[in-house]
C-alpha cells in the first residue's frame, strides 16, 4: 500500500463531480447515460480502494454486484431509449415532456 | 532502495492511470459526437481497471475490462449507429439560460465536500469491518471473492441472476416494434 487511499479517493472525487456535470449540461439521453457510468466507476473505485485500506474484502463483492446491475440498467436503459426514439426521431432530454402536467 | 523504487512505480502508474481516467471523463462530457464519447469512456474505463490492478482487485480489473469496456460500450455504440444520431451536435448551446453555471457550481461544491470529507474524515460510520473477511493475506484475489460471493453473499448472487433475467426480458419488450404501429404505417 504505497499510494496513499486518500489519493484514490482524491481521483473518485474528481472522477464522480465529472460525471455530475456531464449528467446535468448535456442534452443528448445517450451521453447522460454515459455520465451515468462515470459516476458509478467513481463509486466502484472508492469501494476498492476502502476494500484495500479497511482490508476487507466485502468492498470488493459490493462492486461485483454493482457491475451486475449496472449491465441490467444499461441494457434496460437502452432499450426505453430505443423505444422513445422510434416514437421521434433526435429527441433530447428537453423534448420528454408528455408528462408535464 | 527496492522499496523506494517500487514506491516511484506505484506512484507513477497511479499518475499515468489519473491522467487517462479524467481524460476520458473530460472527453465524454465534451465531445460533440456521442461515438467520441463512447470512446473515451473506453479510455477512462481502461484506466479505471488499472487502478483496480494497482489496488490488487485482479478479478475485479478483468471484469471491468470483459463487461464495461467490451459489453456495454459495445451495446452503447450498437444503440448509436442503430438511431443514426452519430452527427455533431452543438453542445455550447444552451438551452435553459444559467442552468450550466448552476450545474458547474452545485458538482463543484459535492466536489469540495467529498475531498474535505477525504481530508478530514475522523472516524469512520461505525468503526466496525464487515465479516466478510480481510482482503489481504494467503490466496490469491480471485480465491477469496470467489469464496466470499459464493457464501456470504450467495442470496444476493442467486437474485442478480433473476435481476439479469428480468432485464433482458424487459429489453426485449421494449425493444419490440409494438404491433399497433405496425399496422398503422
Amino acid at each position: 500500500m504505497t499510494v496513499s487511499g486518500g489519493a484514490y479517493l482524491a481521483l473518485a472525487a474528481l472522477l464522480f463531480s465529472i460525471g455530475a456535470v456531464g449528467l446535468l449540461i448535456r442534452r443528448n439521453v445517450l451521453v447522460m447515460f454515459m455520465c451515468v457510468e462515470l459516476m458509478l466507476n467513481a463509486v466502484n473505485l472508492t469501494f476498492v480502494t476502502f476494500a484495500r485500506m479497511l482490508d476487507d474484502i466485502g468492498g470488493q463483492a459490493v462492486v461485483f454486484f454493482v457491475l451486475v446491475v449496472a449491465a441490467a440498467e444499461v441494457v434496460v436503459g437502452l432499450g426505453i431509449i430505443v423505444a422513445i426514439f422510434r416514437r421521434r426521431a433526435g429527441a433530447t432530454a428537453d423534448d420528454l415532456h408528455i408528462l408535464k402536467g | 532502495m527496492i522499496l523506494a523504487a517500487t514506491h516511484y512505480v506505484d506512484w507513477a502508474v497511479f499518475m499515468i492511470a489519473a491522467v487517462i481516467v479524467l481524460t476520458g471523463a473530460f472527453g465524454v462530457i465534451l465531445s460533440e459526437n456521442p461515438v467520441h464519447s463512447a470512446l473515451s469512456l473506453v479510455m477512462t474505463l481502461f484506466g479505471v481497471a488499472v487502478l483496480f490492478v494497482e489496488q490488487e482487485a485482479h478479478f475485479l480489473a478483468a471484469v471491468q475490462v470483459i463487461v464495461y469496456a467490451g459489453a456495454i460500450v459495445v451495446l452503447f455504440l450498437f444503440v448509436i449507429m442503430l438511431l443514426g444520431v452519430d452527427k455533431h451536435e452543438n453542445i455550447w448551446a444552451e438551452p435553459l439560460r444559467g442552468q450550466r453555471p448552476v450545474a458547474i457550481g452545485l458538482a463543484g461544491m459535492t466536489l469540495v465536500e467529498l475531498l474535505l470529507l477525504v481530508r478530514f474524515q475522523g472516524s469512520w460510520a461505525t468503526g466496525v469491518s464487515s465479516d466478510a473477511g480481510p482482503a489481504s493475506g494467503a490466496g490469491t484475489n480471485v480465491e477469496k471473492l470467489a469464496s466470499v460471493i459464493f457464501t456470504r453473499y450467495l442470496l444476493a448472487f442467486e437474485v442478480t441472476s433473476v435481476l439479469l433475467v428480468i432485464a433482458v426480458v424487459g429489453a426485449v419488450v421494449l425493444a419490440r416494434k409494438p404491433k399497433q404501429a405496425e399496422t398503422e404505417s
